[in-house]
């Protein structure tokens, strides 16, 4: 069992639990199996992209090309800039340096939320130029039936992780009120930093997946 | 429990990684884009996983738990193939085409 | 075996009189309640599901269709699929026995995370109550299966809170798979080895994670057929090159191990009971526990041999067909193991008892019609034939639902402090037995000689069999209905129980009868074997 740093920010025993070393073990397990389903819950959705992407290679790579992989980079140096910044909060908490906290949690949310206002900009563009799969759909080109399913995943996928997203920041935006009430816990940050990583990893993968369909072409 | 300095120097790797994805992809390597795209992903979710969710720093079971999700992601993947890859081995008269592979 | 006749002295506290109101009750986080909201809730569903049986039967007493429009007929048995499956067989004995006793069996005061518990319940609730508003608005006529692009794009039931009342019914299965991994991997008592616990505990915790890591698939697979219903573009759809198989590959990922999740936990249960009643320890031990692990992964290896007659590849179902057949070896090894245990043992045929031995003959009896169709010869001429219905019934009704009965029946003096009345629990077992075999038997009969499933109206030669399975069906609702009504009156005229009534091993037999609250006195160590019957053990006449 790991043991758990020595840090102002005690966790209060819940009474099920013998030792507070026994509850955060229980706490990081409970997340861990927690992010697993989320794996499935992504791991669905990207198999069946993966399966009709082979399929439909060419028109795949087509509609790809229609996504503006600068600000998909941009995300991404975005989130990865977030998960470092929540890798420090996790670590200032750990020493209960309060100030440090809340500094590291408010660049996580502002990261977060420029992450959001990127694709929400990219989701007006789409709906700028008529690409929404439905009956406003407007295509150049042969494949349209395969680049709506594109678009479709597009969507699908990266709304989805948006969703993730907004929760999260909520859940930054709780912890960060806490901080600043003298409330917050360690271990609860610890926790909900590892919910924060694994959103980014899911973008770590859609971005290839989704942007980067034969871009050399 | 890493350091701060720890944490600089991986968000470093990652930022490299990150760019090195998006420059690869303008480079033609026929098969071989996907795949290596898909092995950078994989190296840059394993250093999160390791050094920011702090898998690298705690017990074997965690690390159990931490891996389970994607293994059983791989046998949904592998064994869907099974379908569609040899869909087309034996066209049945009258069945659904396998949708251009 | 009978229960201590001597009168506790006065009452003393326990789970049951520690608060009265009903906020205790409704926002409570001992899992003991909990597990006793789950019971009420799940026995409407059942007796809900129940109903649309009956419908079912009683259509098919006639070849015409004539008590029911094929409509409503589709629907009757769509409503029954689903309640059956999501709101009573995937929650039974993990939500009301394993709930109850996970704890108890680890030796702890409680679940890992008992808020998220009482959430799951919530959900669990969110998710019947759309059910209900579902069956009042028309309900739904996909089946239970929901297979597009009928369900996405034609069918006009209401698809789309049917899809979202399972989503939602799906992560209060996840929470629960959840709770129980984390709390038998951390909160056993001090000397609980993985190698004491009691095969009730392995059996749940393979379930367990079979439901966290089956379940979200699940869920984003209806989540697409939602959006696919409501928006009218989606990927399962062939106008866009989309490839209806595709959801049935994703449905069965989940809904192949779901069927182990319904099974899995009554294996748990059985186990307990065979050695109880044959005074014993569990033959190989070992070997029942790593089969309940082995059962839980190989049940993700196989969902393809729903699919043999889809427009599947072939050499996909020889796959699939070889890899079923894998996955019978650990539920033989467990039935054979049963069969060692009551060997030379001591056999009580006491109600439970009953119950357990109706489940290793009935199930092996499904398990060994799963062989056939899983053989892909066969499968081409049985499937969506009343052989399958038969089969799945021999192992969901016949195996999981007897189980379910023989572990309510053994607890119940634990979780109510009361003894049913055993002559009437012998009584009904027995009337179940019969019945069921009297409504199922003859449908692998009718369903091997051609007659096909979801059909309101069928070919005049399958009549005999079917007047004889409707006749079975009113047999088995009787036996369902006795129980209901002696467990209710034992609550108020039952004989109370002492500690351990049966005599039996385990750490749930070890505290008061109910209950108290914190579950021990003192947190429990433990020292012995999980079976550690002996002839000295003989238990209080």
């Amino acid at each position: 069992m790991p043991e758990a740093a020595a840090s102002p920010f005690h966790s209060r025993m819940k009474h099920q639990f013998e030792t507070l070393a026994q509850q955060h073990h229980a706490d990081t397990l409970g997340m861990w199996v927690f992010l697993g389903t989320e794996v499935l819950f992504f791991g669905g959705l990207i198999t069946a992209y993966v399966l009709y992407r082979t399929a439909y290679s060419a028109a795949f790579a087509h509609a790809s090309l229609t996504l503006d992989i600068v600000s998909g980079t941009i995300m991404t140096v975005v989130l990865l800039g977030s998960s470092l910044t929540m890798a420090m909060a996790v670590h200032a908490s750990h020493l209960g340096n309060r100030r440090a906290l809340a500094v590291f949690l408010i660049l996580t949310i502002v990261l977060g939320l420029g992450f959001l206002g990127i694709k929400g900009h990219e989701y007006y563009q789409k709906w700028e130029d008529h690409h929404i799969p439905g009956p406003g759909f407007v295509w150049d080109g042969t494949d349209a039936r395969a680049a709506q399913l594109f678009l479709y995943f597009y969507f699908a996928l990266t709304g989805l992780h948006a969703l993730h997203m907004i929760i999260g920041a909520g859940i930054m935006g709780v912890l960060l009120l806490q901080t600043a009430l003298g409330r917050v816990r360690t271990y609860t940050v610890e926790v909900s930093g590892l919910y924060w990583h694994f959103v980014d990893i899911v973008w770590i993968f859609l971005f290839p997946l989704l942007y980067l369909v034969d871009r050399h072409k | 429990m890493p350091s701060t300095s720890t944490y600089y120097k991986i968000f470093a790797l990652l930022m490299i990684l990150a760019f090195a994805t998006t420059g690869i992809a303008f480079i033609d390597l026929g098969i071989f884009n996907p795949i290596v795209a898909m092995l950078i992903a994989v190296t840059k979710a394993t250093l999160v996983v390791l050094f920011f969710m702090h898998v690298r720093y705690q017990g074997r079971l965690t690390f159990v738990f931490a891996i389970a999700g994607f293994c059983w992601l791989l046998i949904l993947l592998l064994l869907i193939s099974t379908d569609y890859l040899t869909r087309a081995w034996l066209p049945i008269p009258g069945a659904i085409p396998p949708m251009g592979f | 075996m009978a229960a201590s006749t001597e009168p506790l002295v006065g009452r003393t506290p326990n789970y049951l009189n520690a608060e009265h109101s009903v906020k205790s009750w409704l926002l409570t986080t001992d899992h003991k309640r909990i597990a006793l909201l789950y019971l009420v809730s799940i026995t409407l569903m059942f007796a809900l599901g129940g109903i649309f049986a009956m419908l079912i039967r009683i259509e098919l007493i006639t070849p015409q269709g004539d008590l029911l429009s094929s409509d409503s007929y589709n629907r009757a048995f769509s409503m029954h699929g689903i309640i059956m499956i999501f709101f009573f067989l995937v929650p039974s004995i993990p939500a009301t026995l394993g709930n109850f006793l996970v704890p108890m069996m680890v030796g702890a005061r409680d679940l890992a995370f008992p808020r998220i518990n009482l959430l799951s319940w919530y959900l669990y609730i969110a998710g019947a109550f759309l059910m209900l508003y579902v069956m009042a608005t028309g309900g739904v006529d996909t089946g239970w299966t929901f297979y597009a692009p009928f369900s996405s794009l034609f069918s006009n039931g209401r698809v789309t809170l049917t899809v979202l009342a399972v989503f939602i019914v799906g992560f209060s299965s996840i929470l629960t798979g959840l709770n129980f991994i984390v709390t038998i991997h951390t909160m056993r008592a001090p000397g609980m080895t993985w190698g004491r616990l009691p095969l009730f505990l392995w059996a749940h915790y393979a379930t367990a994670v079979i439901m966290v890591l089956a379940t979200p698939v699940l869920a984003v697979t209806t989540m697409m057929l939602g959006l696919e219903h409501v928006f009218h573009i989606g990927i399962f759809d062939p106008a866009l090159g989309g490839d209806p198989i595709l959801f049935q590959h994703l449905f069965w990922f989940y809904s192949h191990p779901a069927v182990y999740i319904m099974i899995l936990p009554g294996m748990g249960v059985v186990s307990e009971l065979i050695a109880c009643f044959s005074r014993k320890r569990v033959f190989g031990y070992g070997f029942v526990g790593f089969a309940s692990l082995a059962i839980a992964i190989l049940s993700f290896l196989v969902w393809g041999h729903h699919m043999f007659v889809s427009g599947q590849s072939v050499y996909a179902g020889m796959v699939f067909s070889i890899l079923s057949f894998l996955v019978a070896v650990p539920s033989a090894i467990k039935v054979f193991n049963w069969t060692a245990t009551m060997y030379k043992g001591s056999i009580s045929y006491d109600t439970p008892m009953l119950y357990a031995l109706g489940f290793i003959g009935l199930f092996t009896m499904g398990g060994l019609t799963g062989m056939m169709l899983a053989t892909l010869g066969i499968d081409v001429h049985v499937h969506d034939t009343y052989f399958v219905i038969a089969h799945f019934h021999y192992i969901m009704v016949g195996g999981a639902v007897m189980a379910y009965m023989g572990g309510l029946h053994f607890w119940w003096p634990k979780i109510t402090g009361r003894m049913y009345p055993e002559i009437w629990g012998r009584i009904s077992a027995t009337i179940i037995f019969l019945g069921f075999n009297l409504t199922f038997f003859p449908q692998f009969i009718a369903g091997y000689l051609g007659m096909p499933r979801r059909y309101h109206a069928y070919s005049p030669e399958f009549q005999v069999y079917n007047v004889l399975s409707s006749a079975g069906a009113s047999i088995l609702a009787v036996g369902y209905l006795m129980p209901l009504i002696y467990f209710f009156w034992s609550i108020r005229y039952g004989l109370r129980a002492s500690e351990n009534p049966w005599g039996a091993t385990g750490l749930e037999w070890k505290t008061a009868s109910p209950p108290p609250t914190e579950n021990f006195e003192q947190p429990p160590i433990v020292l012995e074997e999980a079976y550690h019957y002996s002839d000295e053990e003989a238990p209080i006449a």
